[in-house]
């Protein structure tokens, strides 16, 4: 049990943080809004260039493709002490993330020749255009329909919660090519220009306010069929590289939410004092405390197999089901602290900012993005446990005979 | 970045695991349970003596192996997993460390070579009463090297041979030795709800007693052990919470209702996977004990805290939701849930419980949020 870094790492880590210190941008004092439209495009794609030219934008992909040629945990140490610096925003992440891996694995030769260097350099942004309305925890049952026309496929259909569709240039598309096989069988991977005729992004106003997400039209759309990534009715197998490609959830983390929900207790009064010495709220602390810290621990447990050169265990897969409610209930608990309070979500009036009535409005997509609570432990229950899967109604039926309650 | 056991500690501990599933099986645990003679397994304890682990983390220079405490945390885990019926937390985790911590070199010389032996049990006597323990909750006291008070309940107290006891000189706290074959010892063994863990409640009149540690540091003193105590518990903990996730896992995929095995429903699998999640979050929270305990006597306070009371929420959840998973059987004498039910609390319960060292992390959170 050791927190310090090996000589190697410790070298590695000097290395990057001179190279950050020395190249790292100051910000330009927009507000970083993340995906949901970054107005600071222009810098983001200037860091994401700069990092490309140094070899520490992609560390772990093949030089050949663009990429750093180094090890996993080199990437991690970059991550931690990039995180130090005030850089611009990752508009990248979905597709240096997830889509851009699926053509390096599944994709033909000229695709790879063509997408890959321009996208680790932040020339060409991805999104990826797999959930549908009926099709979100079961994105299997995705009906966007593929038609094949002569040399090309038309594309008919309907994507939703497509992270930055409205700024991207191509999108990974996950189309219904075949209605009259078991649904797994009939789906096949696309790759298509965003900014094509047939293309419409619609922005989703969340319940939050914000708009992160976008619904993605296809009406006619005309691809040709050297834009499909892997055979026909193997786009399911495809998929799973893409989801499997899903960045290791290492780094940050909201360790600070019981810090802030302590220091608001030390100035907020309840009927029998100061909240601070109140014990319900204090075991509510603690528990808190100890689940955050305890999924901290666990990133650096994940961190200790990637430096050691192992495959991290599947504890890596707890992060997200303990933080989001993690998150909601510590909202709930601050804003009951607040009492009457509570109801201001003006960051200028509101106590902390606003900062619990914003976390309050955002833990239910963080409980749902990426996979819900609900497929997170079926996940859990039968990839780690080896319990068996759900009772399957749909699995040896044509997928156009399926029941959809409509 | 080495945030694991190393690949010795690895080896060491599983050499404990194969050690203990020949050595104690369940029929050994089982063993203990059914005769209320027994308060332990004695050819267990020798066996385990005979590996050294009583001396783990005692130094070589008495008779120990010199190991770190990480090790003994290894060894801690595979005896939790295996509900081994043995005063090994009392002796080791409590009292060896007690006297590491405050022992005289003549005390240490005197004991240590012994408990490393496996020649002497010891057990650590603080409360007296129901509820957390306080300083005005200690009235034992000690006149002139003579111990009189009810300490209650003792953990492994009927068969200790070498007591830590936590009483008021001048009306100050302070930590005692006492031997326990001596004059104005009265041992009464208690009824237990983990019949593999036992208890007494020991009664001293004017027993001979040594000074362990300063005049008035009684408290502190106590405190520091249980940080240590809790962190070597925790793993105990982790071992048994993580048997317990394997038990209701190989029920639920053996059990059939409705045509298909229990595990293939989402109430028994989200039941399952939320132990999971459990489970690697107090295996995370102990990695940091361990590490304090070993490198980090500053951190320790909170680690040790973080460990405990997250290593008591995993063991407790597993332990209960196991037996609910097991349905019917779960409730019967026969199936082995009870085991796990019973020692989650022992464990759960025998350095303090949960609410009051929630209580002690958000005091050292406060501390640290001034500072």
């Amino acid at each position: 049990m050791d927190f310090n870094d090996t000589s190697q790492e410790a070298a590695y880590r000097d290395e990057a943080r001179a190279w950050l210190a020395a190249n790292a941008p100051k910000r330009s004092g927009a507000p970083d809004n993340g995906l949901d439209d970054p107005t600071n495009m222009e810098e983001c794609r200037a860091w994401q260039r700069k990092k490309a030219e140094a070899g520490y934008a992609c560390i772990t992909w093949p030089k050949q493709w663009g990429g750093g040629g180094g090890a996993q945990w080199q990437s991690v140490i970059f991550g931690q002490e990039e995180a130090r610096f005030d850089t611009p925003g990752n508009p990248f992440q979905i597709g240096l993330g997830m889509c851009v891996p699926t053509v390096m694995t599944s994709g033909n030769e000229a695709d790879k020749e063509r997408f890959v260097r321009p996208a680790v350099r932040g020339e060409e942004i991805w999104c990826q255009l797999f959930s549908e309305p009926a099709a979100g925890s079961d994105v299997a049952a995705a009906r966007t329909r593929a038609v094949r026309d002569g040399a090309d496929w038309v594309i008919n259909g309907q994507k939703v919660w497509t992270s930055g569709a409205h700024f991207s240039d191509f999108g990974l598309l996950l189309a219904r090519t075949d209605p009259d096989v078991p649904k797994h069988k009939g789906l096949t991977m696309f790759w298509i220009d965003m900014k094509a005729p047939g293309v419409e992004v619609r922005p989703i106003h969340q319940m939050s306010g914000a708009s992160n997400f976008n619904e993605v039209y296809f009406s006619d759309l005309r691809v040709k069929d050297s834009q499909r990534v892997g055979a026909v009715g193997d786009g399911w197998r495809t998929s799973l590289v893409t989801l499997m490609n899903e960045r290791l959830a290492i780094g940050g983390g909201g360790g600070a939410g019981h810090r802030t929900v302590l220091k608001l207790a030390q100035e907020i009064s309840t009927l029998t004092g100061l909240a601070v010495k109140d014990s319900a709220l204090r075991e509510k602390i603690a528990d808190w405390f100890v689940q955050a810290e305890g999924l901290k621990y666990t990133r650096y447990r994940t961190m200790t197999a990637l430096s050691r050169g192992q495959t991290p265990g599947p504890e890596s897969s707890i992060g997200k089901v303990v933080s989001a409610t993690l998150m909601q209930d510590m909202a709930a608990t601050a804003m009951d602290l607040e009492d009457q309070f509570g109801i201001i979500s003006d960051p200028q009036t509101a106590p902390l900012a606003a900062g619990f009535q914003t976390a309050l409005m955002n833990a239910p997509g963080l409980r749902i993005a990426g996979g819900t609570d609900e497929i997170l432990r079926n996940i859990i229950a039968e990839r780690v446990l080896g319990l068996p899967q759900d009772v399957r109604l749909d699995k040896e039926v044509a997928f156009k005979d399926i029941p959809t309650g409509r | 970045m080495d945030f694991d056991f190393s690949d010795d500690q690895k080896f060491l501990k599983s050499e404990a695991r194969k050690f203990l599933e020949a050595r104690c099986p369940v029929g050994v645990v089982r063993g203990v349970l059914d005769d209320p003679a027994r308060s332990y397994d004695i050819d267990l304890w020798k066996a385990v003596a005979e590996q050294g682990w009583m001396g783990a983390a005692i130094p070589e220079a008495h008779g120990g192996l010199g190991l770190g405490g990480v090790e003994l945390c290894a060894i801690a885990e595979e005896l939790g997993r295996a509900l081994a019926p043995l005063p090994f937390a009392s002796t080791v985790y409590f009292v060896a460390e007690a006297l590491k911590l405050a022992g005289s070199p003549a005390q240490q010389g005197r004991w240590l070579p012994k408990i490393a032996a496996g020649e002497v049990i010891g057990c650590f006597a603080t409360v007296e009463r129901p509820g957390v323990l306080t300083e005005a909750g200690v009235q034992a006291r000690v006149e002139a090297g003579a111990l009189t008070g009810v300490k209650i309940p003792v953990t492994d107290g009927d068969v200790a041979n070498l007591a830590v006891v936590l009483a008021k000189e001048g009306g100050k706290p302070r930590l005692v030795l006492v031997d326990l074959a001596g004059a104005g010892v009265a041992r009464e063994t208690l009824e237990t709800l983990d019949p593999t863990r036992s208890a007494a409640k020991l009664t001293f009149t004017g027993a001979p007693a040594e000074p362990l540690g300063e005049a008035g540091e009684g408290m502190v003193l106590a405190e520091a052990v249980l940080n240590r105590a809790a962190v070597l518990l925790a793993f105990e903990q982790v071992g048994g919470a993580d048997k317990a996730l394997e038990a209701a896992k190989q029920y639920a995929l053996d059990r059939y209702a409705f045509g298909r095995p229990i595990g293939g429903n989402q109430a028994i699998k989200h039941k399952l996977a939320d132990i999971y999640i459990k489970n690697e979050l107090a295996r995370s929270n102990a990695y940091y004990g361990a590490w304090a305990l070993n490198d980090g006597a500053a951190e320790l306070p909170v680690a040790a805290a973080a460990a405990r009371v997250s290593a008591c929420e995993a063991f407790w959840f597993a332990a209960k939701e196991n037996l609910q998973t097991h349905g019917g059987m779960g409730f019967t004498w026969g199936v082995d849930c009870h085991l796990y039910y019973r020692r989650a609390q022992q464990l759960g319960l025998v350095a303090g419980g949960a609410k009051a060292w929630k209580e002690r992390l958000v005091s050292q959170l406060e501390r640290r949020n001034v500072a």
